[in-house]
Parts: structure tokens; C-alpha cells; sequence
């Protein structure tokens, strides 16, 4: 599903490389995890493949289904079936919830020639998944993350996927800010999406989410390198001992 | 010759190429009057503390620069809403085009009907709230309206209008320079809804006189452009009695110049004022809202919501001032003006004021300038929707505020269509 090839980035307005020859690949239907210490290049990884400004890649490629979506617009990204979960989901005033993600939701349509959902299914569609997600008709009607908690704005970033259906679903740093409650929600609504044909990258600094969301490979990220992958054992390990240990191990 | 001289010579220049109506009865004193207060102001130039934003030279000028007509090749704002049409063509009423002016609870009669009756309640209004509002500020073009005016139409709202009340204005001749004046009268009790669209003129002079009794209504939703050359400087006069409750919104889309003062004193206790804008300017576009507001009762509210989305070298100006006076405790006074710049050519300007001589009051006022949120626009763009739409859902976003001031829920979809239309046509 998604395949990255030797993708080196660097900030546009630097010259600052950040990721140094990512190699990854994630088959329909994985779940894999890429955990590793502050400054790796996890969340610029998640920024680039969604293509967010500021980042200009410097070699390597990265393909969803064969696509090459470095050449894409965000927009095309995600219409192709991309998604990213915010690690700080923006809010944006004056648009309300629903009116964004219905526009979203026909857009992608349009994109892939589809037809337009109709008001009726997107209400009777929206409500299921908002109440499996505990998201009330208020937070539904409320401008787009304005006022809500950290929990709340994570368990919308999931509503949002599981709205959009999309194949590919990158989480950057879902568990951040959650109480134990709240991870139990957002795990939940991820684990109903899981079927074999998406798949998803979970990135995390902690094993604790990936009890919850149980990967098929862990990837330890560090300095902008995958330096080492395996079983969901792995991130045990780096629960027990911390990265220190580990790198120092592959160093 | 020294400035003052010049100012001078202008003012005459502007005067002798005006003749005054006669014979319009009471409302030649009126006007003869209005003509010593223009010459004592004088035309404005860029020393006037409240032009310093904005350039006066077209419409000082003697004659009115010319304006190619403007076909807007779609469906008039307001199409679809049960109204009764009042049509002007280049400032004279056009009575073939109008409505039957005859309606349950209304009265409205030209304004040269209305001057030879020797008792007329309109004789009370009629240059009288334009008065008042010349101090402490000069409007010298409201007073050089009230002496010169050749056209317009009195209303009186008595009971409940059943339906808006439509001053439509049509642009016609390439060089004409109207003068419109409108007196309003709400009585206790009635509640009337004034609407405004078209382009009017050349260079268009309009004021409007509103007197608010109390406990009345008065709603005004106006909508001017996108007949990009206009000239065009406007003036609203309100005077609010009791328990009474006003509202006016503007939208403005395109034009080289436009200029809309209003000037809104509360009068009576627990009154409501509300003006609000949402203006859009594209290139050659400058816009400016010049907004008092006078609290001079107990327990009133007023709001002021300006928002202005510029690009290309669009400059766009906001004078607002919330003066309350001695006496006037409990006042609740807000006042945002906002604009979102679309680039880096585009300009916005503000002057806003609190000027507060009561303790007890709760007076807020704020002013931003601003480019589209990148974070946000790309957070949509990464849900899939495309970057112009994106853009559009943002701008609209902005200018919410300001079209939740829209009273009628019909209208305000229709001026919404419109403002969506002018960003579709106006992408980067």
C-alpha cells in the first residue's frame, strides 16, 4: 500500500536535513508503528507524506498503491485515500464541524468521480459514528475544534476518519494528551476501521497506545533513519530500557 | 494661494456648479440652511483629521467623473423576496418601474410631494438629523446633500409593514451624478425593513435621515456593486427613542471608491443599535466605513461589525467611535473591525475610538489585520478540499460575524450566494 523508498527531506528555508534515507513499507491491511525519541523525524515524516509546506524532498520517492503522492497536492493526497490525524488538530472558526466535513467528504467524491453524498445518508451516517465516538450533536455543530478539550479534538480527528474511509491512515501522536479514557475511545474507533483493505502507521513515543492498537511491525525511528524493525516486542523493549539502550545497540 | 484659500475656491467651484430646487416649499429653508453649514465645513481634503484614509477629489469635483454601466449578468440581490420596489434611474424615481406605493401600515410619498405640504412630519427630519450629526465631526458632503438633493422618498411605518420596502437604484448614463435623499420615520411600535442594491450613478450622493420612535424597528440590509467605477459617498442618520431597535448591514463588492458614514445616536433608554459590513475589494477598490456611534441614554447596546477581505493593492479603511456620554450608565458597546489581506499588496486602515464619560458602562473595541491561516487552510486542504474552496470556506468564515447581523434568514443566504460568486470570481 504504502512504500517509501530513500526519502530525504530537508526544510525549505534551512538547509537542515531531517529525514536521511527513510526505507518503509506498509502492505494493505498493516498496522505498523514507528515510535522513537523527540527529533527523529516521526511527525516530519507524517507532514511530508500529507503535504504540508515547508519541507522540500531531496531524494527518494513515496508511493501509495504505485502513485507517486510526493507529486500531489495535499487535496489529491487525500482523495486518493490518505489521511492524517493531527498531532494538534487546528481549529478553525466560523466553520461549523459538520458543514466541514460534509465538504470534504463531497470533495474526495467529486475527485474520484463520485457521486455527492446526500443530506439525509451524511446525517444518518455522521450521527452512528459521532455516538460510537461519544461526539454529541454540539460538539458536531460547534466551528471546527474551537473550545474542545485535547481528548475531544483527537476523538474528532477519528470521526473524521472513519467519515472519510480512507485506505491509508497515518496517526501522529494520537495518545498525546489523552487520559486513559480517552485512549480506550480514540484505540476503539481505530480498531473498528482496521480491515484488510486500509492500513495504518502509528506514530508514538509510547508503548502504552499500542496496547490498545496492536501493530504487526514497530520501526524505530532515529535521526531520520528506520534503524531498526520488528515485532510488536520491540516496543516493549523500548518501554524497559528507553532509546538509549537500543541505539546505542545499533550504533 | 495658501490652502485655505484653495479649499475655499473648491467649495465654490463645487456650489456654483449646483443649483438649488425651489419652490419645494417648507424644504427650501431647509435646504438654504444646509447651504451655510456646507460652506462653513468646506469640501474635505487630506488635512481633515477623518480623510486622512481616504482621497476626496472625485467627489469634489464639480462634475462627476464618468463610470462605464456595469452589467452584472445575473439575477438582482433580493429577486426571490416578496418586496415592494421603489426604482430610481440615475437618481430620479422612475414611477413606471416602481411598485404601487400604497401598503397596510406604511406611508412613503416623494420627496417633492411630501415638501409642499405645509404640515408634513417629514418637515421634522429633513436635514435635522443631519445636523446633529456634524458635530464634533464635519460631513460636508450629508450637508451638501440636504440642500441639493433632487430626488427621494419619505416613509413612515405606522404599524407592521407586511413586506421590505426595495430602493432599487439603476445606472443608466455614463456621467450622472445623483443626489438621493431619504427621510424615515419608524412609530412606536411598527417595525419596517428597508433594502438597498444597484449602482445608482456615476458618482452617487446619498443620506438617509432614520428616526426610530420608541419601541420601533427598523432593519436596512444594503448591497452595492460590483460596478467597479462608481463614486460613491453615503451617509445614515439615526436617532433611537426607547426600548427601540435598528440594524443595518452592508455588503460592498468592487468599486474605485465608496465611502458609508453612519451616525447613530441612542436617545432613549435600553435602545439596540447594530451596523455591521462585509466589504470585498479586488485591485482597484477603496472602501471606507466611517461609523459613530452615541450613547446618550441608559441601558443601550450597540455593536459595530466591520470586516473587509482585500487583495491585489485593495485598500480598504475603518473610522469607527463609540462615544459615550455623561449619564449614559449600563451601555454595552462593542466594536470589531477586521480585515484579511489575501496578499501583500492589499492595505487596511483603522482608526477606532472610545470616548466614554460614564462609570458604569462595559465599552470593548478591536481591531485586526490578517492573512488566511495557513495551519487551517492546510488542515482542510489535507481533509481533501481543494485550495480554492478551502480559501472560500475560510473567507466566509471570516466574514461570518458580520452577515449574522443579516435580521432576515432568506436574505442572508442570498447575499451569501453573492459574496461565494465574487470569491469564485476573484481567486488568486
Amino acid at each position: 500500500m504504502l512504500n517509501i523508498k530513500n526519502l530525504h527531506v530537508k526544510l525549505e528555508e534551512e538547509d537542515k536535513a531531517i529525514l536521511k534515507g527513510v526505507d518503509l513499507d506498509v502492505p494493505a491491511g498493516a498496522v505498523h508503528a514507528i515510535m522513537g525519541p523527540n527529533g527523529s523525524g516521526k511527525s516530519t515524516l507524517s507532514y511530508v507524506l500529507s503535504g504540508k509546506n515547508g519541507y522540500e524532498v531531496t531524494d527518494g520517492e513515496a508511493t501509495l498503491d504505485g502513485a507517486d503522492i510526493l507529486a500531489m497536492e495535499p487535496e489529491e493526497r487525500a482523495a486518493a485515500g490518505l489521511f492524517l490525524a493531527f498531532q494538534y488538530p487546528v481549529e478553525i472558526p466560523g466553520v461549523g464541524n459538520m458543514t466541514f466535513l460534509r465538504t470534504a467528504l463531497n470533495a474526495q467524491r467529486k475527485a474520484r468521480g463520485e457521486e455527492e453524498i446526500s443530506a439525509a445518508d451524511f446525517l444518518k451516517s455522521i450521527r452512528e459514528k459521532a455516538k460510537s465516538l461519544k461526539i454529541d450533536a454540539d460538539m458536531l455543530k460547534r466551528p471546527v475544534n474551537v473550545g474542545f478539550s485535547g481528548g475531544e479534538k483527537k476523538r474528532n480527528e477519528i470521526l473524521q476518519m472513519a467519515m472519510l474511509e480512507p485506505r491509508m491512515c497515518i496517526l501522529d501522536e494520537t495518545d498525546s494528551g489523552l487520559d486513559v479514557d480517552a485512549m480506550r475511545l480514540v484505540s476503539e474507533g481505530v480498531n473498528a476501521l482496521r480491515d484488510e483493505g486500509r492500513s495504518f502507521l502509528v506514530i508514538t513515543h509510547y508503548q502504552r497506545l499500542l496496547d490498545h492498537i496492536e501493530p504487526d511491525v514497530v520501526h524505530i525511528m532515529a535521526d531520520g533513519r528506520i534503524v531498526k524493525s520488528g515485532g510488536p516486542e520491540l516496543a516493549l523493549e523500548v518501554e524497559k530500557n528507553g532509546y538509549a539502550d537500543l541505539l546505542g545497540e545499533v550504533a | 494661494m495658501g490652502l485655505a484659500a484653495k479649499k475655499q475656491d473648491a467649495t465654490e467651484a463645487r456650489l456654483a456648479a449646483l443649483s438649488l430646487p425651489s419652490g419645494a416649499g417648507w424644504a427650501d429653508a431647509a435646504r438654504v440652511e444646509a447651504v451655510s453649514r456646507f460652506r462653513a465645513m468646506g469640501l474635505p481634503d487630506r488635512r481633515d483629521e477623518y480623510w486622512r484614509f481616504t482621497r476626496p477629489d472625485d467627489l469634489n469635483l464639480p462634475k462627476a467623473p464618468e463610470a462605464a454601466i456595469f452589467d452584472p449578468q445575473e439575477a438582482p440581490v433580493y429577486s426571490d423576496i416578496d418586496r415592494l420596489q421603489i426604482v430610481f434611474r440615475d437618481g430620479v424615481f422612475d414611477p413606471e418601474a416602481s411598485d404601487d406605493l400604497s401598503l397596510e401600515g406604511i406611508e412613503i410619498e416623494r420627496l417633492a410631494t411630501a415638501t409642499t405640504k405645509d404640515i408634513h412630519w417629514s418637515k421634522d427630519i429633513y436635514g435635522v438629523l443631519e445636523a446633529r450629526g456634524q458635530n464634533p465631526v464635519a460631513r460636508p458632503f450629508a450637508a451638501l446633500n440636504t440642500a441639493f438633493a433632487t430626488d427621494g422618498i419619505v416613509i413612515r411605518a405606522t404599524g407592521q409593514v407586511s413586506k421590505p420596502v426595495h430602493l432599487r437604484y439603476l445606472h443608466e448614463k455614463i456621467d450622472s451624478d445623483a443626489i438621493l435623499h431619504f427621510v424615515i420615520r419608524v412609530e412606536p411600535g411598527a417595525n419596517l425593513t428597508v433594502l438597498e442594491n444597484g449602482p445608482a450613478a456615476a458618482r452617487f450622493n446619498k443620506c438617509m435621515e432614520v428616526d426610530v420612535a420608541d419601541t420601533g424597528i427598523f432593519n436596512h440590509i444594503r448591497t452595492q456593486g460590483r460596478d467597479h467605477e462608481r463614486r460613491a459617498i453615503t451617509h445614515l442618520f439615526a436617532r433611537l427613542g426607547e426600548e427601540s431597535s435598528f440594524k443595518s448591514f452592508t455588503m460592498t463588492a468592487n468599486g474605485v471608491l465608496t465611502r458609508n458614514e453612519a451616525f447613530i445616536e441612542l436617545t432613549g433608554d435600553n435602545a439596540s443599535a447594530h451596523i455591521a459590513g462585509a466589504a470585498m475589494g479586488d485591485g482597484d477598490f477603496h472602501h471606507d466605513d466611517t461609523i459613530f456611534v452615541t450613547h446618550d441614554a441608559v441601558n443601550c447596546e450597540s455593536r459595530q461589525v466591520f470586516k473587509k477581505v482585500l487583495r491585489n493593492g485593495a485598500v480598504g479603511t475603518f473610522q469607527g467611535k463609540i462615544l459615550v456620554k455623561e449619564g449614559a450608565q449600563k451601555t454595552d458597546g462593542y466594536q470589531i473591525s477586521q480585515s484579511l489581506l489575501l496578499d501583500e499588496d492589499a492595505q487596511f486602515l483603522a482608526k477606532p475610538e472610545l470616548e466614554i464619560y460614564a462609570d458604569d458602562v462595559a465599552c470593548s473595541h478591536g481591531s485586526t489585520s490578517g492573512a488566511i491561516d495557513e495551519s487551517a487552510l492546510f488542515y482542510l486542504r489535507s481533509r481533501g478540499v481543494p485550495e480554492n474552496e478551502a480559501q472560500a470556506l475560510l473567507v466566509l468564515a471570516f466574514l461570518a460575524e458580520a452577515i449574522e447581523e443579516i435580521e432576515d434568514e432568506a436574505i442572508a443566504d442570498d447575499i451569501l450566494g453573492r459574496l461565494e460568486g465574487w470569491l469564485s470570481r476573484h481567486r488568486g
